[in-house]
């Protein structure tokens, strides 16, 4: 399945993007923050100049005059070294200072520095002004203090503060980058976790899951534990359909063939004999086809949930040989019993085993020739217990062998002979569901099949 | 021995004719090879101060002809400030002068590793750069003070002075402020950094203090035992006149000694930017020519020196200089320092 979109991609350009926003403003507010007070604390002491200037004004002898105070332009220099301008006016006459210093435009309340920016001798500079009334009532006039001083302190505060803020802005945005990186990962492995539950499983487990889940994915995992729960009824609806189905079938034709056996007796003519027993194969063949469906039922139904059962495999196997014995007689065919004379213990299912085993003995009787042998063998190894039944059959011809356990899949030189296509894949249900496999090779000594029903020790 | 040109005071005049500053000698230099370049120097150091520094820049710098004005303080200002006289690097001891050429937009801003070696007290604005650090001293007559008895602090100078009016009278002598840039910056730095200074000039007033143009005057009075002490005297000067002249000795008072920057910078007007920022280069290098430090009595810029005397203080740059510039400030000032000193 094409992928459409990547929610971690998605979640990482959006935590990125988000990181870059927040730099951004932390950025713009650091800057403007720093310059407001860089610029606030050149006010303040130009305020504190002007102030220092306007209380050193007296009136002396009709006019006024001032002792221009050391402090007031000596803290000018403090914070960095930016030019210095002042100027003293009284009634619009400039009393010192230099008098080309452009007068406050802005109207001002006694007492109140008034500030502005300005421009003055090729320089920017910021202006603070006070008013100040002197002398007495009845000749009261207005003095006003300016104090103005270039700006590259400020300029030069401003840039190391937007350098600084840049690299903190930078390093923040990085960090916060890999942050989302990892963030992404992080919100996204429960979804890791699932898919790897799921996937674990094998082809018919279909139990709910019950890993651990965050509540976002509780709705994901029920709507699949309810998808999975409607798939299993399905499935055992579908076995049990097939099971009722095969016994209803099995039970009438059970009646069909004992009748048609009496009519055998009874016919005279060849010809009617014949068609009769062609009457019974049939019928033959069709109650084997519903016995393995009922058996494939069967199994699928206790694989589901197998029990595990202390079994002899030599006495299993002993026991299907001696079951088929009567069958392999009426077709001459010997069945040799390789076996251990001790018994070879194996945790499993008895009914499923012996299905599976009767399945395979069964399908070799039925495509051996007369008076051949067949070889039941059991073998254990490194891998594990090996059941092997070794005929001298046709073997299975030119087909993919990896295809014959599949359903209704049959070898492809058995036209001649009724069969179902089920034996096969039951003896593998089994297998897989004790843990094991089937093997099927053609025999190594000669014509015939080997099938092999491997289980782990 | 090089043959040097030396214009006489009348023929500068007529070259600066139509300035209205005053000028007080004109020396040039000629190139020592194939002349490439003019500097055009105005100074306030005497031409047999900073005549061995020229040579010595001539050396390193054989195609540079040397222009060099002297003048006063005062005049250099003038020349700078209000005429925009061309000049490619204008030296001054007056530190106050200096500043506000350097605050009004009248110098050049130069930046280099030199001036990056400089101490923080020694610059302002990258266009001022002191090169010499001349203490104001003290300079006493050996027949007046036997050794050891000489007065260490400005109020045991106080005291000894009210101690003996009859004995000191007439025979106490300082720089005329009013004339002197020099000693108008040092009194009023005086004023600045001790309330001993009013009471001083006031003991001095009432001996009847003796008022000097120049550091030179007040040595040459104090050695010949015409004067017992005179007070702030040129430091640098006094001790490279202590060679030749006999009869005084140098006292640095304890409570605190000012110290006096020569300071360089190159005006707007200069012509020839490059020679002068070459020239500071070489100001600022004098620390490590011990024999032209000897030879034109510039003490040259050593921070060693304050640690281990620590009442020397640096005057400092900064606006703080200009406020004695103002001019009500400095009327207010040379009327107090008039009604405590000339008392007539």
């Amino acid at each position: 399945m094409t992928p459409n979109g990547s929610i971690r991609r998605r979640l990482f350009y959006q935590l990125a993007g988000v990181a870059a926003l927040l730099s951004l403003a932390f950025f713009l507010v650091v800057r403007g923050v720093a310059e407001r007070a860089a610029e606030g604390t050149q006010d303040d002491i130009l305020a504190a100049s002007a102030t220092a200037i306007a209380d050193s004004i007296r009136s002396e002898a009709g006019g006024a005059t001032l002792d221009l105070p050391y402090s007031a332009l000596s803290m000018l220099g403090t914070v960095g070294q930016d030019r210095v301008f002042y100027r003293v006016t009284v009634s619009g006459q400039t009393l010192t200072g230099y008098d080309d210093l452009p007068a406050p435009t802005l109207t001002q309340r006694h007492g109140e520095p008034a500030f502005e920016t300005a421009l003055y001798r090729d320089d920017e500079i910021r202006v603070v002004s006070i008013a100040r009334p002197i002398g007495a009532q009845a000749s009261r006039s207005v003095a006003i203090v300016t104090v103005a001083q270039t700006r590259q302190g400020l300029e030069s505060i401003s840039r190391r503060i937007t350098t600084l803020a840049t690299g903190i802005a930078a390093g923040f945005f990085f960090l916060a980058t890999a942050l989302s990186l990892w963030a992404a990962s992080s919100a996204l492995a429960p979804f890791d976790r699932l898919t790897e539950a799921v996937t674990r499983r094998g082809p018919k487990d279909l139990r709910p899951v019950t890993a651990n889940t965050p509540s976002e994915l509780v709705p994901l995992v029920d709507a699949l534990n309810s998808f999975m729960g409607r798939l299993r009824t399905s499935l055992h609806r579908t076995e049990d359909f097939i099971a009722e189905a095969a016994h209803r079938v099995r039970t009438p034709l059970a009646t069909v063939r004992a009748q048609a056996e009496v009519t055998h007796l009874k016919l005279t003519k060849d010809e009617h004999k014949k068609a009769i027993r062609e009457m019974i194969r049939a019928i033959d063949e069709s109650s084997r086809s519903a016995g393995q469906m009922l058996d494939h039922a069967m199994v699928t139904f206790r694989a589901d949930s197998l029990t595990r059962e202390d079994l002899d495999l030599v006495a299993v196997a002993q026991e299907t040989c001696a079951r088929l014995g009567p069958t392999a007689d009426l077709k001459d065919i010997a069945i040799h019993r390789v076996m251990p004379d001790h018994k070879v213990h194996f945790q499993g299912d008895g009914i499923l085993l012996q299905a599976a085993l009767l399945n395979i003995l069964d399908n070799a009787i039925k495509y051996s020739p007369e008076e051949s042998e067949i070889t039941v063998s059991l073998t254990e190894d490194g891998d594990g217990l090996r059941l092997s039944v070794t005929d001298q059959g046709r073997g299975f011809g030119n087909i993919d062998l990896s295809r014959l356990t599949n359903r209704y899949e049959r070898g492809a030189n058995v036209g001649d002979v009724v069969g179902s296509g089920l034996g096969l894949t039951i003896a593998e249900d089994v297998a897989q569901a004790h843990g094991g496999t089937l093997s099927v090779a053609s025999n190594a000594k000669g014509a015939g099949a080997c099938v092999s029903f491997i289980l782990p020790r | 021995m090089r043959v040097l040109h030396l214009a006489s005071i009348i023929l500068a005049f007529l070259a600066q004719s139509g300035a209205a500053f005053e000028i007080e000698d004109r020396v040039v230099y000629p190139a020592t090879h194939s002349e490439t370049s003019v500097l055009r120097v105005i100074s306030t150091a005497d031409q047999a101060v900073f005549e061995p520094i020229i040579l010595a820049y001539q050396m390193a710098h054989p195609g540079v002809q040397v222009d060099y004005t002297i003048t006063g303080t005062t005049d250099l200002m003038r020349a700078i400030h209000e005429e925009g006289a061309v000049f490619d690097l204008a030296i001054s001891s007056a530190m106050d002068l200096q500043t506000k050429l350097a605050n009004d937009g009248l110098a050049r801003t130069y930046d280099t590793a030199a001036t990056d070696g400089l101490p923080a007290w020694a610059t302002w604005r990258n266009q001022i750069f002191a090169f010499t650090q001349e203490p104001a001293v003290v300079v006493i007559s050996d027949s007046f003070f036997p050794l050891g008895n000489a007065p260490t602090t400005r109020d045991e100078l106080i005291a000894l002075l009210r101690e003996n009016p009859t004995r000191f009278y007439s025979r106490v002598g300082t720089y005329d402020v009013r004339i002197s840039g020099f000693g108008y910056l040092m009194a009023t730095q005086d004023s600045r950094n001790s309330e001993a200074f009013w009471r001083l000039m006031e003991v001095m007033g009432r001996m009847d203090a003796q008022l000097y143009c120049c550091s030179g005057d007040m040595i040459r009075d104090v050695a010949s035992g015409k004067l017992a002490l005179a007070y702030n005297v040129l430091g640098s000067y006094a001790a490279s006149q202590q060679d030749t002249v006999e009869g005084f000795s140098i006292i640095e008072l304890q409570d605190y000694v000012s110290v006096m920057l020569r300071t360089a910078l190159i005006p707007t007007t200069a012509e020839n930017t490059q020679d002068a920022e070459n020239m500071i280069d070489f100001l600022l290098g004098l620390g490590t020519r011990p024999d032209l430090v000897s030879a034109s009595g510039l003490p040259a810029i050593d921070t060693a020196t304050f640690q281990q005397n620590s009442a020397l203080r640096p005057i400092r740059f900064g606006p703080g200089l200009m406020v004695f510039l103002d001019q009500l400030r400095r009327s207010n000032f040379l009327r107090n320092w008039e009604n405590s000193l000339v008392q007539k």
